[in-house]
């Protein structure tokens, strides 16, 4: 099927039943893989097993940057190429980005306390993605707020494409702020500083963390537009109704 | 598996991982399941898009 087909809701949903059995089943699959290989990486030497904690921390920081990111693709969709899925992509995606992001939030608490001694501090690392993930409540409030989908669309994709400005903050906080958050380990130009036996672990998570984004991204499209096929026959049926003046 | 000193902040973190992971996945499944049902309340009722009806019989 030409991607371009994926277009029209009707072929997309036909595609989501599809795909999604089987990206389910790699989803696990891959959690498996992932989790086999997290049990047999060895511990930190200076952070010990807390590391553990590294393997779900940073595929969530990941998945919560890549999914604005996504989202930010998906307004320039929505505001300059009307494309009929984008705002729909871009809606489905904001619950699913603030829960990761709320989970790297967490996560990096419940490390940092072993590690630095305190569940929070006011570091430019740790505030940028606490920002990150108020612009996402922000977004799923803007959603709610306004009750027509395409006016919500655009105004959510202004508000995403401003929040876009965040992502290079975050990205490079701990290289222009003095910072208690370590510096970039993995995606930096030098090539990753970490040693293989703790990396391929955490690159496996990554990869199921990414499926799993994928698989719930469908399911919560396919719901969208199931959601707006509901409302349209609703305000088809009101506006049949004896006494609506039509 | 020994994990330290640090254990309940490792067991922590991947518990709450899970949970927050159980919820998507609830939630996508519960919110499908409730379309569906809204579409079939709606179908029975006689209300439907164009393109789902039988197309009519000309005389």
């Amino acid at each position: 099927m030409p991607i371009i087909d994926l277009a029209n809701p009707t072929r997309f949903l036909r595609f989501a039943e599809r795909a999604l059995p089987w990206l389910a089943g790699l989803t696990l699959l891959a959690f498996a893989a992932g989790l086999n290989l997290t049990l047999g990486a060895p511990d930190d030497y200076q952070q010990g097993a807390t590391v553990k904690i590294m393997f779900i921390h940073v595929p969530s920081a990941w998945l919560g940057m890549g999914i604005w990111a996504l989202m930010t693709i998906a307004a320039l969709g929505t505001l300059v190429w009307r494309h009929p899925l984008a705002d729909v992509a871009a809606k489905a995606a904001a619950p699913v980005g603030a829960a990761f992001t709320l989970l790297c939030l967490v996560t990096g608490s419940l490390w940092g306390r072993p590690m630095w001694g305190a569940y929070w501090v006011w570091d430019a690392r740790l505030t940028s993605v606490l920002v990150l993930f108020l612009m996402y409540l922000g977004v799923m409030a803007l959603w709610r707020t306004v009750d027509d989908p395409a006016r919500a669309g655009r105004a959510a994709a202004i508000l995403t494409l401003v929040g876009a400005i965040n992502l290079p903050i975050i990205k490079f906080s701990v290289d222009w702020w003095n910072t208690l958050h370590q510096p970039a380990s993995v995606l930096r130009l030098a090539g990753p500083s970490i040693h293989p036996s703790i990396l391929i672990p955490l690159l496996a998570m990554t990869l199921a963390f990414v499926l799993l984004f994928l698989a719930l991204h469908l399911a919560a499209m396919r719901n969208e537009i199931l959601r707006r096929r509901v409302r349209s026959l609703m305000m088809m049926q009101a506006q049949t109704a004896p006494g609506s003046g039509s | 598996m020994n994990l330290g000193p640090h254990a309940p902040f490792i067991v922590a973190a991947y518990g709450i991982a899970t949970f927050v992971i159980g919820a998507l996945i609830a939630w996508v499944m519960l919110d499908h399941r409730a379309q569906l049902r809204a579409l079939d309340d709606l179908e029975l009722r006689g209300v439907t898009r164009r393109s789902d009806r039988a197309p009519e019989k000309t005389a």
